[in-house]
This record gives C-alpha cells, structure tokens and sequence, in this order.
C-alpha cells in the first residue's frame, strides 16, 4: 500500500492528468468526440478563470467571489472589440454619450481629489450630487435616442469591428481596471467583508450590463459574434478538408457502392466539420492557457512570488520587513481579475453570442471557487486539473442522473409520478453533489488533489 | 382636487407605496439579518448559506400547508403557512443542527481560520440550493391563503372620503406584528435568560466564557436553534409577501449583508436598524415621486418627468452602494459592531 502511495506522491501531476485524459478520450469512444471537445474547450476555459483565483487565493489569500462580474467584464469587451460599429447610433447618440460618460468621470475625479484635499464632506457630498445629475440629464437623453434607433436589430452602439482575438486582450485590459477600482475601495477589509462586498459588486456589474441597453443590448443578447475560427460550411466547401475526411474514413467508404459513398462522405465531412472547427478553438485555448501557467510558474518561483507567498502567510511578519501589503495585494488582485477576464471574453467567443441573463454566481463565480479548492489551492497544475475534473462532474452528472433514473425506471416499471419527477429533478442534484465534492475535500484533503509544493519553504 | 396643496392625501399615497412595503421589507431582512449576526458573534463566519436555508424552511412550510389544507385543517382568515411555521422550524433546526455536527464543528475543533468556515458554508448553501431546487422544484410559487386584506383601498377610501386609498395586505401586517414579537423576545431571551447570557458572554470572550464553565457546545446548539426560527419565519414571511421561488431567496442574501454590515456585524441591534436602511432606501430611492409632488406643490411647479432617483432595475444595487459607503466611512457600521481588522 506505502509503495502505491509513494508512486502517488512522486507523480502525481502525470498521474492525474493521465487518468482525466483517459475519461475524456473513454467519453469519446462511447459517446461522442463533439461532446468531449466541447466538454475539453469550456474545461480550458475553466482552467484560466481558475488559475486567475488560484493566483488571488492561492498566492495572496485574496477571497475574491466577485468571479462572475470579471468575467462578464470580458464578455462585454468581444462585443466591444468585434461588432461592427452601428453607425447611425454613433451619429446620433455617441458624442452625447461621450460627454454624459466624459462628465461622470470628472465628477468621480473631482469628488476624489477634494476629499484628498481634505475639503468638509458637505461640500463635497455637494459637488458629487451635483455632477451626478447632470450627468444623468445628459447621459439619460443619450441612451434614449441609442435605444430608440432600430430596437429590434441594433438599438445599441456597437463595437469597433476589430478582429475578435483583440477582444481577449481587451478584456484583460477592462477587467484590470475594474480591478483596479473596486480594489482601491475594499482590499483593506478583512477577508470575509471583502467577499461580501465583491459579491455584491459582481452583481452590480451584471444589473449595469442587463440594463443599460446602448452598451450591449441588455438582456436582448448580441448573437452571430465574429469567430477566429472559419464556419462549419465554408470548412465543408473546401477541397483539402474534403479530401483529408475522404482518407480518414477511406477504408469504410471503400466498401460502398458509389452512391452510397458520396452521401457517407457528405455526411462525414459534416461531423468532421464540427469536430475540427471545436479542434481550432481548443488549439487558440490550448496556447493560451499553457502560456499563462508558464508565466504564473515562473512568477510563483520568482522572488516576487516568494514576497507574495510570504505576506500571505504572516502579514505582520512581512510588513515589519518593510514590504507594502497594501499594494501588493492591489496587484495581485488586478492581475487574478484580468486572466479571469480573458477567460470570459474567450467564453463568450466560443459561444457566439452573450447572453447577460446567463451569468449565475453559482456557475460563474461559486463553481471556479470549487475547482480551485478540488485542485489544490497554491497549485497553478492544480487549478488546471480542478477545472478539468469538476467541470467534467458538472456535465456529465446530469445525463449520469437521467441514467441512473432510467435503470431504476427498468426495475420497477410501476409507471407512477416517481419516476417522472425524478427525470425532472435529478438535474438539480448535480448542486447538492458539488457541495459534497467541496465539503468532503475540504475536511478530508484540505490541499486538493495537487497540494501546494513548497508551503514549507 | 390636485390644484390645491394636499399634504394629507400626499401622505397618504406615500403610506400605501413607499412606508407599508419599506416596513414590511425590511422586518423581513431584519429577521434574516439578526440571524446572520447571532452565527457571525457566535459561530465566529458569516453564513452564506443564510438565502438557502430560509427557501429551506420555506419549502418545509410549504408542504405542510398543503397537507393542512388538504386535510382541511385550517382556520378561515388565517393564512395557514403561520399555523405549520412551528412545525417546520422543528425541521429546519434538525436540518441546521445537522449540518453543524457534519461540517461546522470540525472547524470549530481544529480552530480553522474564519474563511474556511465561510468556504464550508458556501459548500452548505450548494447542497441546501440543490436540496431545494430538487425538492421542490425551481419554479416560483405562491402559498398564501386566507385573507388578502386586512383592509382594501375601497373600504379605506369609503372610511375617510380620502382621495387616494392605502391598503394593508394581511402579509404586510402580519410581518410587521410577528417581527415585533421575534425581535422582542429575542432580546428579551439575550439579555435575560441564563442561556442568553451565556450566549452574550461566549461571543464577548471565548475564552473566559469557557472558564466560567459555559458549555460551548450547548451555546452553539441554542444559537442554531434560534437561528433556525429566525430563518423559517424570515423566510415564510418573505415568501408570503412576495412569493417563494428558490433563486430569489438565494439572492436575499445580498441585501442581508448589506443589513448586517450597514448596521455593524455582530449587532443584533444594527442588523435590525441595518435591514430598515436597506428597505427604505431601495424603496425611497425608487419611487416615483411624481403623483406626491403633484399634490404638494402648487400647479407651477408640477413636475413633468416621473421625478425618480434611480431606475426600478437597479433596486439591489442600491443596498450595495449603501454598503460600500459605510464599509468607507464608518467601517464597523452604524452601531459599532465587531472591528474588521483581523486580530
């Protein structure tokens, strides 16, 4: 048994990512690939928002449950980044905007500059209501005539109409300085104060986007989003692809008669199509994700991360040392948020299209949270093989439900309300089973599958 | 009628659309946000499986109302849910105790940080949500019967010849009179009764409460008690005023914090002035002060647009903001509660 566990502890990094390789490939052969390569795509997506909290909670014990809103963050910016401008609105409404956006940023500043200066709080109570609303006056006429221009197509301003791949960096780039902001105000709380107070701004961000329409739509959702990838059909249309689907499956093409092969063929290139356009994206994903837990290594084993790792460990003992905890964790904070953003910009590439109403705290922010944990809080590979695990739980245990119900339903086949209500329910369990996971983790192997390395050190 | 200034219809609009469903609100927060307070000075973690565990205690009340119902066992003009609320508070504190002795106490043995027990809550409120969502399904339901109103805007209007009527929907009265006698007898068993004080003592000073011979154990199993009332009842209040659907009561536990902190964490006083904050403001804040204008101001001065301060959508956010403000400004909320800064 020792010896077993020994093997374990020397490899367990190979170990387990050996075994979640073989269940996604055991997956594909009894199910199907276009499953396991949508399940491997949004795992790699997991896997960067995970590694973004896995830097806030792992390095710095940063309790950060604001997930979703980051991520929507990134979601805005691919439509920010990659529509096409609707010029007619930019005409009618944009400079309107940028004025009433233009006055909302100075009287924010404004307000922040005289309470530095230390004027009396009246006054500046004063200034700031004062410039909320005109901004208001300004900023309700404009989205006004946004909204009203075309509701059914557009009634929105648009993007820039850049290549989507700019949407990923941008939304880094948006999350960051939401970051930025909310950390100034609540990273000098203590932990379970700045859960709350991120919560609650995550939720905040998400009521923004469903309901300022002239930004993304609101709940009237953006589809048909631009693609780094090529389509489906034009895969279908191209020579070499048919070809190569041709030498794939030539020795079962072979056997029929010619009639025959070309509807299997045209069928064959239509599955192969999916399947290698979810291909494309899971290299864009791949490359991504390995660059980032490279660079997060390299940071963890940096002098900087053994600054960070210290200041988590004993605060006091590490601001005696003279290191600034404050702006260390602001940093930390911004840097987490912003790969969190890239993931939901990425997310909302591959999906197509962004839907506000589909941002749940349980999926978005509580689920990463529960990767994190599974994985081994501290642990980049961790993180990665959490996303992996758990996500795969969260997919597969709904069909896992219905087939468990329909072995029951074989046993007893009394045709009763029982099993139909279970066939509707069993979905919801997937919620109690991930409560589960986390607790049982948490008591019985507090540093998840892949612990932390160097925590004596 | 409208020409001339009228305070008292103004007042009286006022009344039916800003103070009885601001009053209502936020007894339903207070309780739910008392509750939170009495884990946090106790237990030590802010609960976040709060929102969960009262759909939990909502839905034990649920079934047995139907079951009352069914059997016919009711009492006309009495919503049935209060006569079955004792019933399944007896469930919700089996619940809650249970969950203490598989998840909490281990923590509270090995002295863990305060954030990993929140973590374990969080693993406490995806297996309750689940629960629930299972149970009883995802849907929203209405549950109230009886009585609607205690009086309507017809027999109001009939009374006093006012021009505009207020109407006081039982579960408005209902919440308000059951919160007052919670409350009261809340302090009444804190400040009084032995165990109470025992319960004050430990939040006060763990370590000397446990020298004085206070069993720490029985201290965390009557807090859970009381929370467990507290919740069932928040909970069917809520639920009896505005429906019961599982993701809407997973939410509540935004604004419950937003008591909570407003008022000062860890007290039960602030999370009670705390929740009427949070209720007034997003009412206040989002009403439309158009109609009560027009009766106080001569006609000159009537106002064309809807005269409101923020957007009805942005109702929840208004909590928040409330809450960053103080967590800036007074950071141990309006009565002082516990510091944030870790010892």
């Amino acid at each position: 048994m020792s010896k077993y566990k020994n093997l374990w502890e020397l490899y367990k990094t190979p170990i387990s990512f050996s075994i979640m390789s073989l269940v996604l490939l055991l997956v594909g052969f009894f199910q199907s690939w276009a499953l396991v390569l949508g399940i491997f795509n949004l795992s790699l997506i997991s896997a960067i928002m995970a590694l973004g909290v896995n830097i806030q909670w792992g390095y710095a014990g940063i309790f950060n449950v604001g997930i979703m809103g980051f991520a929507a963050l990134g979601g805005v910016s691919v439509i920010l980044i990659s529509q096409q401008p609707v010029t007619a609105a930019v005409e009618v409404g944009g400079i309107k905007m940028l004025i009433a956006l233009l006055l909302g940023v100075t009287t924010i500043i404004s307000g922040v500059i005289l309470n530095k200066k230390g004027f009396n709080r009246w006054i500046i109570a004063m200034v700031v209501i004062v410039g909320y609303l005109i901004t208001r006056h300004y900023f309700s006429e404009a989205s006004n005539l946004i909204e009203k221009l075309n509701p059914e197509l557009a009634g929105y301003l648009g993007g820039l109409g850049l290549p989507v791949v700019f949407s990923w960096f941008f939304g880094g780039l948006v999350a960051a300085a939401a970051a930025w902001s909310i950390g100034k105000i609540t990273l000098g709380l203590r932990s379970d104060y700045l859960a709350i107070a991120t919560l609650g701004i995550s939720e905040i961000i998400l009521y923004v986007i469903k309901n300022e329409d002239w930004l993304v739509r609101g709940v009237k959702n953006v589809t048909g989003l631009a693609r780094p990838v090529p389509y489906e059909i034009q895969i279908q249309k191209m020579e070499w692809f048919i070809n190569m689907v041709s030498w794939i499956y030539s020795s079962k093409l072979d056997i029929l008669s010619k009639g025959d092969q070309l509807v299997q063929l045209n069928e064959y290139v239509r599955n192969t199509s999916v399947i290698f356009v979810k291909l494309c994206y899971s290299g864009f994903f791949i490359t991504t994700l390995v660059a980032m837990v490279i660079m997060a290594n390299l940071a963890l084993n940096s002098p900087w991360g053994r600054k960070v790792r210290a200041i988590r460990d004993n605060e006091v003992a590490a601001s005696a040392m003279g290191k600034n905890i404050t702006s260390q964790h602001l940093q930390i904070f911004i840097i987490g948020s912003a790969i969190v953003g890239v993931a939901g910009a990425m997310l909302v590439t591959y999906f197509g299209l962004f839907n506000p109403s589909e941002y749940q705290p349980l999926r978005y922010t509580f689920l990463i949270w529960v990767m994190v944990i599974v994985g081994g809080s501290g642990n980049n590979l961790g993180s990665v093989i959490g996303a992996f695990v758990i996500w795969f739980i969260w997919i597969q245990s709904g069909p896992m439900g219905i087939w468990l119900v329909d072995i029951i339903n074989n046993y007893y086949q009394d045709g009763n309300g029982v099993i139909d209500f279970l066939e509707e329910r069993v979905f919801f369990l997937r919620l109690v089973f991930m409560g589960l996971i986390l607790l049982i983790v948490m008591r019985f192997a507090p540093g998840g599958i892949l612990p932390e390395k160097n925590k004596e050190l | 009628m409208s020409d001339s200034i009228d305070i008292i219809n103004a007042f009286a609009l006022l009344t039916n659309f800003v103070i009885l469903p601001a009053l209502s609100y936020g007894s339903q927060l207070a309780l739910g946000a008392l509750a939170v307070t009495l884990v946090y000075s106790i237990l030590r973690f802010s609960n976040f499986a709060q929102g969960d565990s009262m759909a939990f205690g909502t839905m034990l009340v649920i079934f047995f109302t139907g079951f009352m119902i069914d059997k016919g066992w009711t009492i006309s003009g009495v919503p049935t849910a209060l006569l079955v609320i004792p019933f399944a508070m007896i469930g919700t504190s089996i619940y809650l105790l249970s969950m203490d002795r598989l998840v909490y106490r281990f923590y509270r043995k090995v002295k863990a940080k305060s954030i990993t027990i929140v973590m374990a809550s969080i693993g406490v409120m995806f297996i309750t949500g689940g629960l629930v969502r299972f149970i009883i399904g995802p849907r929203s339901q209405n549950f109230a019967d009886g009585e609607r109103f205690i009086f309507s805007v017809r027999e109001f209007k009939a009374f006093t010849g006012l021009e505009q009527g207020i109407a006081l929907k039982t579960s408005q009265f209902l919440t308000v009179t059951i919160a007052i006698i919670l409350v009261a007898f809340v302090f009444y068993f804190l400040q009084k009764t032995k165990t109470g004080k025992a319960m004050r003592a430990y939040s006060d000073n763990k370590e000397l409460a446990l020298l004085s011979g206070i069993n720490p154990e029985k201290v965390v199993q009557v807090t859970w008690l009381v929370v467990a009332a507290l919740t069932t009842i928040a909970g069917t209040l809520y639920g009896l005023d505005k429906g019961f659907a599982p993701q809407q009561y997973h939410l509540l536990l935004l604004p419950i914090f937003a008591s909570v902190i407003v008022g000062g964490i860890g007290s039960p006083l602030g999370a009670i002035a705390g929740a009427f904050l949070v209720a007034f403001s997003e009412v206040l804040l989002t009403y439309a002060y158009k109609k009560f204008l027009i009766y106080l101001l001569p006609i000159s001065l009537h106002p064309n647009s809807l005269v409101q301060l923020i957007g009805t959508e942005y109702k929840y956010a208004i909590s928040f903001v409330i809450l960053v403000v103080v967590l800036l400004i007074r950071p141990t909320g309006i009565f002082k509660g516990k510091v944030l800064i870790d010892e």
